[in-house]
């Protein structure tokens, strides 16, 4: 009982901060310098439409590739964590309950759409709201319907790892070639900007976006073929 | 509409930071682990929330140009993208965490057999 009476006092000091804070906000009318830079300057600069894609792919590029980074540590370490549980025999998939009639035949109809939904998905992410993390977890849905489908189902690891590592690798590579031909670490104006608003523009934030979506649905993918692999308890 | 619009910011903050109250209740007073887990991605949640709710800026639209948002009006037209930014990394990072966390949880059960944070004590002082 102690403990729970500590609990309320800790989340009631909290929340007495968080009241003061919200009493004390007033919403914004104007943007702030940062933000009406990233307004006046990201589309004469980088060409996007889609003014939050040009901060996350290049103003604060680094940033995302911090990020892909975490995400890929987070996707290994569950890998490995679950290893030993992995390799599922025969004997313990009898317990699977398959997904049924329904499940199966929609699956083989919605993920070859759901695939193409993703791609379009990260391929226009400078363009339209998306890119490449929303485009990725839409690929990695597809592999999630596949297993509720049918939970026996094995995807090839060493292909997952092949497009996780050679996305990565090309996405740090780019970044390499715009210190040598641009401004900086991962600058994308190592292509022409292009006609504002086109598919093929903005330099090679669609190319960085392209590869991010396919490395964060091979990390989710292979995040969910482990799970799926794991004996059941 | 307009005279909600203050309020609906005010509203989605509000949220927000009770989601993170109650994600933090639960972690804290929940004995069953996978239970925590789940509280805490509803903290991570009102931390998004939050966060989102301090960049809108009334009476704006989605940082995206268009016919409607043409470039000589985006700074005034728009609203702060960067905090759409932050959220969107936090979005992707909170599910790599409790992807990690729910791999642990099943760890911890394959080798105690049990959720029961109370039962795990070998770091209790």
């Amino acid at each position: 009982m102690i403990k729970r009476l500590l609990a309320l006092l800790l989340i009631g000091g909290l929340g007495g901060v968080f009241l003061l804070l919200w009493l004390d906000f007033t919403p914004p009318t104007e943007l702030n310098e940062v933000a009406r830079y990233y307004a006046e300057q990201s589309a004469p600069d980088l060409g996007t439409v889609n003014i939050t894609t040009a901060i996350i792919v290049t103003y604060r590029g680094l940033d995302t590739l911090g990020e892909v980074t975490v995400l890929f540590l987070s996707a290994a370490v569950v890998g490995m964590v679950l290893v030993r549980g992995r390799r599922r025999t025969a004997a313990t998939a009898e317990g699977l309950v398959s997904g049924g009639e329904l499940l199966a035949s929609g699956s083989r109809l919605l993920v070859p759409l759901i695939l193409l939904l993703g791609v379009y998905i990260f391929v226009n992410g400078h363009l339209t709201p998306g890119g490449g993390f929303q485009g990725g977890a839409i690929l990695a849905s597809a592999v999630l319907l596949m297993l509720l489908a049918d939970p026996t189902r094995r995807f090839s690891h060493r292909l997952i790892t092949l497009v996780e590592s050679s996305t990565g690798l090309s996405y740090v590579l780019l970044g390499v070639v715009g210190i040598v031909l641009a401004g900086g670490f991962l600058d994308t104006r190592i292509l022409p900007l292009g006609e504002f608003g086109t598919l093929f523009s903005a330099g090679a934030i669609p190319l960085i976006y392209s590869l991010i979506g396919l490395k964060v649905g091979a990390e989710f993918a292979s995040m969910l073929a482990n799970l799926s692999e794991t004996e059941a308890l | 509409m307009d005279a909600l619009s203050p309020l609906a910011v005010h509203a989605a903050m509000a949220t927000g930071f009770l989601l993170i109250l109650l994600g933090f209740y639960g972690v804290l007073t929940q004995r069953n682990i996978l239970r925590m887990v789940v509280a805490f991605t509803l903290s991570t949640t009102g931390v998004n929330l939050v966060i989102i709710a301090i960049g809108y800026t009334l009476r704006r639209t989605a940082p995206i140009l268009d016919e409607a948002v043409p470039l000589a009006e985006a700074s005034a037209r728009i609203i702060d993208p960067l905090p759409q930014a932050l959220v969107l990394t936090a979005i992707v990072i909170g599910l790599g965490i409790t992807a990690l966390m729910l791999a642990y949880v099943y760890k911890i059960y394959q080798v105690r057999r049990t959720l029961d944070i109370g039962k795990l004590s070998e770091l209790k002082w």
